[in-house]
C-alpha cells in the first residue's frame, strides 16, 4: 500500500513516518513540502493514500485535492479547530487534530483498511464540495492550465460561463477551465459581486460599465473589457438589485 | 445622590448657613415690626424650623422620586399643600405659645399670614429646584460612570477575545512538533517545551492595556521566533535590526508578535522557498516606528486580501487605546510586503 505524506513543517511529516512504523504494510513513497510538490507525487506515484495538512504554501490541501482528476483517500492531519474541521468528518476517512498520539493514528489507518472497499474517490469528491464552502476559500479560484497550476484571485475574475461539464473562468489573460458546476459557483462565490446574469453566466458586477437593452426582453451587460455578456430577465432583476437601481 | 462624602459635608454647611441667615434675617424683620425680642425670637426660630422641617421632607422625597415630564404638577402641588400645612401649624403653635404673654400679638400674625405663606411657598419652591437639578445630575453622573465603566469591560472583553482567537493553532501545531521531537531529538524537545512555556507565560501574565519596552518586547518576539523556527526548519530565516535609541521606548504589550505571525504566515503560505523576514525599528516625529518586511507573490495574492485576521485584531486594537486608525499601514513592492506600525509616544 503506498502512501505519501503532504505537511510543510518536516517534524510533522517525520511524526507521521515514525508511526508509519508500526505499519510495514504502507509504503512511503514521498514526502511533501506544499501543494505543488503533493500534486506531482500524487500523479507520479498514485498512492492509495495521502495525509494533508489543510494549511500549506501557495494553494492548500483543499486546493490541492481539487486538481486532482481522482483524488485518493485522505487522512488529514491538521491543528485546525474540531469545529472547522467538523464539516468534513463525513467526507475524509478520518481526521487527526494536532498533536495526535500512535493509538489514535492507528484508528485512523485502521479505518481506512476497512473502508478501502468503499470508493475513496467518491468520498473525496464530496469532501471538496464542502470544504469549498468555507468562507477562507473564496477569495481565489485554483486551475489547472496544461501543466502549470494557476491561482486567480476572484477580483480578477470578469466572468464565468458554462462549457458543458466545465465552467469557463474569463480573466484578462484569456479562459481557464474548470471541472465545476455553475450552480457551485453561485453558491460559493461572494453574491454581492457575482450575479448569476443569464444561466449559463455569472458576471463580476466591478467589471461591469453598462447594461444595455438587447432584443425584446433582454439585456446585455457591456464590461470594461469591452466584452458583452447576455443577461437575461431574471438576471436582469437579480443585477439591478445587487447594484440598487 | 450625593457621592462623596466631602461633597454632603459642604452641603449640609452651606445649607446650615442659608437658614441661620434665614432665621436671623426672620427676627430681626419681627422686631422691626415692632415685635420684643423674646417674641421676634421665638417667632423666627419656630416657622423657619418647621420649614427647615419640611423642606428636609421635600429634598428626601425627591431623592427617591425624581418627576419626568408632567409629574412637575405633582411637585407643584406638594410644595403648595406643604406651605398651607406648614402655615396652619405655625400658626397654631405661635398663637398658643405668643399669643397670651403679647397683647396684639395675634393680630399682627393673622396680618402677616399671606406674607408668611409667600415665603414659605417660594423658599419651598426654591429648595425644590435646587434638589430637582441636584438630584439630576447625580443620577446623570452615575448614568455616565455607568456607561463609562461599561465601555470599559466590553473594551477589555474584546481585547481578551482578540488576543484569544490568536493562540490555538500556533500551540497545537507547536504541541506537534514537540511531539515528533521527543522522540527522534529528546534535548530538543525539553528546549522546545521551556520556549513555548516562557511564550505562552508572557501572553498571559502581560495585560493588553501594559506598556513595556519594546527592548522587552523584542526578546519576546524572539521566543516566538525560536519556536516558529524550530516548526519550520530551514524554511524561515529572520533578520532584526533595532536601533539603538528605540530600545528604551515604550509600546503596547503583546503588539509586535501578532504582526510578525501574520508576516510569517503570509510569507510562509505565498512562497515556497525560503522566507526571510526582516524586522527593523526607528523613531520618527515622536512615533515609534516598526516595520516588518515579508516575501509575497505578487501574481497570486493581491495584499489587501492577504492582511488575515492578524492585522485587523492589532488595527482595533490601536483604535482602542488610541482612537486612531492611521497607525498601521501596509505596503506591497516588488516581492516585498511591508507591515507599519507607529506607537505615539508620549513625551
Amino acid at each position: 500500500m503506498k502512501v505519501v505524506i503532504i505537511d510543510d513543517e518536516p517534524l510533522a511529516r517525520s511524526i507521521v513516518r515514525e508511526y508509519l512504523q508500526k505499519h510495514p504494510q504502507i509504503e512511503i513513497m514521498q514526502e511533501c513540502n506544499d501543494g505543488f510538490e503533493g500534486l506531482k507525487a500524487i500523479q507520479q506515484h498514485q498512492p492509495d493514500l495521502i495525509f494533508l495538512d489543510i494549511q500549506m504554501p501557495k494553494i492548500n490541501g483543499f486546493e490541492m485535492l481539487e486538481l486532482i482528476e481522482q483524488p485518493p483517500a485522505v487522512i488529514f492531519a491538521t491543528a485546525f479547530d474540531e469545529f472547522a474541521i467538523k464539516a468534513f468528518e463525513a467526507h475524509a476517512i478520518d481526521y487527526l487534530l494536532k498533536p495526535f498520539n500512535q493509538e489514535r493514528f492507528d484508528k485512523a489507518i485502521n479505518k481506512f483498511t476497512e473502508q478501502k472497499t468503499v470508493t475513496a474517490e467518491k468520498a473525496t469528491r464530496e469532501l471538496l464540495e464542502t470544504a469549498s464552502q468555507s468562507p477562507s476559500q473564496n477569495n481565489r479560484i485554483v486551475v489547472k492550465n496544461g501543466s502549470k497550476i494557476k491561482i486567480i484571485p476572484v477580483h480578477e475574475v470578469q466572468y464565468l460561463e458554462a462549457a458543458d461539464d466545465y465552467v469557463k473562468v474569463h480573466t484578462g489573460e484569456g479562459y481557464f477551465l474548470k471541472n465545476k458546476t455553475m450552480n457551485h459557483f453561485e453558491q460559493t462565490l461572494d453574491g454581492q459581486q457575482f450575479v448569476r446574469s443569464h444561466r449559463s453566466y455569472i458576471v463580476n458586477v466591478q467589471q461591469i460599465t453598462r447594461i444595455d437593452p438587447y432584443e425584446k426582453d433582454n439585456h446585455v451587460a457591456i464590461l470594461r473589457s469591452g466584452i458583452k455578456v447576455p443577461v437575461s430577465r431574471t438576471g436582469y432583476v437579480r443585477l439591478r438589485e445587487v447594484l440598487g437601481l | 445622590m450625593p457621592n462623596t462624602p466631602y461633597s454632603i459635608r459642604r452641603f449640609a454647611i452651606i445649607f446650615s448657613i442659608c437658614w441661620t441667615v434665614l432665621i436671623g434675617d426672620h427676627i430681626l424683620v419681627m422686631h422691626w415690626f415692632g415685635l420684643p425680642w423674646d417674641a421676634a425670637i421665638i417667632d423666627g426660630m419656630v416657622s423657619n424650623v418647621l420649614l427647615f422641617l419640611a423642606s428636609l421632607l421635600v429634598m428626601n422625597t425627591l431623592r427617591y422620586y425624581l418627576p419626568r415630564g408632567e409629574q412637575y404638577v405633582n411637585i407643584f402641588f406638594l410644595c403648595l399643600l406643604l406651605a398651607v400645612l406648614w402655615l396652619l401649624i405655625t400658626k397654631w403653635i405661635l398663637k398658643i405659645w405668643i399669643g397670651p404673654i403679647h397683647t396684639g400679638y395675634t393680630d399682627m400674625l393673622y396680618h402677616s399670614m399671606p406674607i408668611r405663606f409667600g415665603i414659605g411657598f417660594l423658599l419651598l419652591g426654591c429648595m425644590t429646584m435646587i434638589s430637582i437639578l441636584w438630584y439630576n445630575q447625580q443620577e446623570q453622573k452615575e448614568n455616565e460612570n455607568r456607561k463609562a465603566d461599561a465601555e470599559k469591560l466590553s473594551k477589555e472583553a474584546e481585547l481578551f477575545k482578540l488576543r484569544q482567537q490568536l493562540q490555538p493553532h500556533f500551540l497545537f501545531n507547536s504541541l506537534n512538533s514537540i511531539n515528533a521531537l521527543i522522540g527522534s531529538r529528546p534535548e530538543e524537545a525539553r528546549k522546545m517545551v521551556q520556549q513555548l512555556s516562557d511564550f505562552l507565560r508572557g501572553t498571559l501574565k502581560k495585560e493588553e492595556t501594559q506598556w513595556v519596552t519594546l527592548q522587552e518586547e523584542l526578546q519576546y518576539l524572539q521566543l516566538y521566533l525560536d519556536i516558529e523556527k524550530v516548526r519550520f526548519g530551514n524554511r524561515l530565516a529572520t533578520h532584526i535590526q533595532c536601533h539603538e535609541a528605540t530600545q528604551p521606548l515604550k509600546l503596547p504589550a503583546l503588539l509586535l508578535q501578532p504582526i510578525v505571525e501574520n508576516a510569517i504566515k503570509f510569507g510562509l503560505y505565498d512562497t515556497t522557498g525560503e522566507t526571510l523576514i526582516h524586522i527593523s525599528t526607528l523613531i520618527e516625529d515622536q512615533h515609534l516606528v516598526i516595520k516588518v518586511v515579508n516575501p509575497f507573490d505578487p501574481e497570486t495574492s493581491s495584499p489587501k486580501q492577504g492582511t488575515g485576521f492578524g492585522l485587523k485584531s492589532v488595527q482595533r486594537r490601536l483604535y482602542l487605546l488610541f482612537a486612531r486608525t492611521d497607525l498601521l499601514s501596509t505596503e506591497a513592492k516588488g516581492n516585498n510586503f511591508t507591515t507599519i506600525v507607529k506607537i505615539p509616544q508620549t513625551v
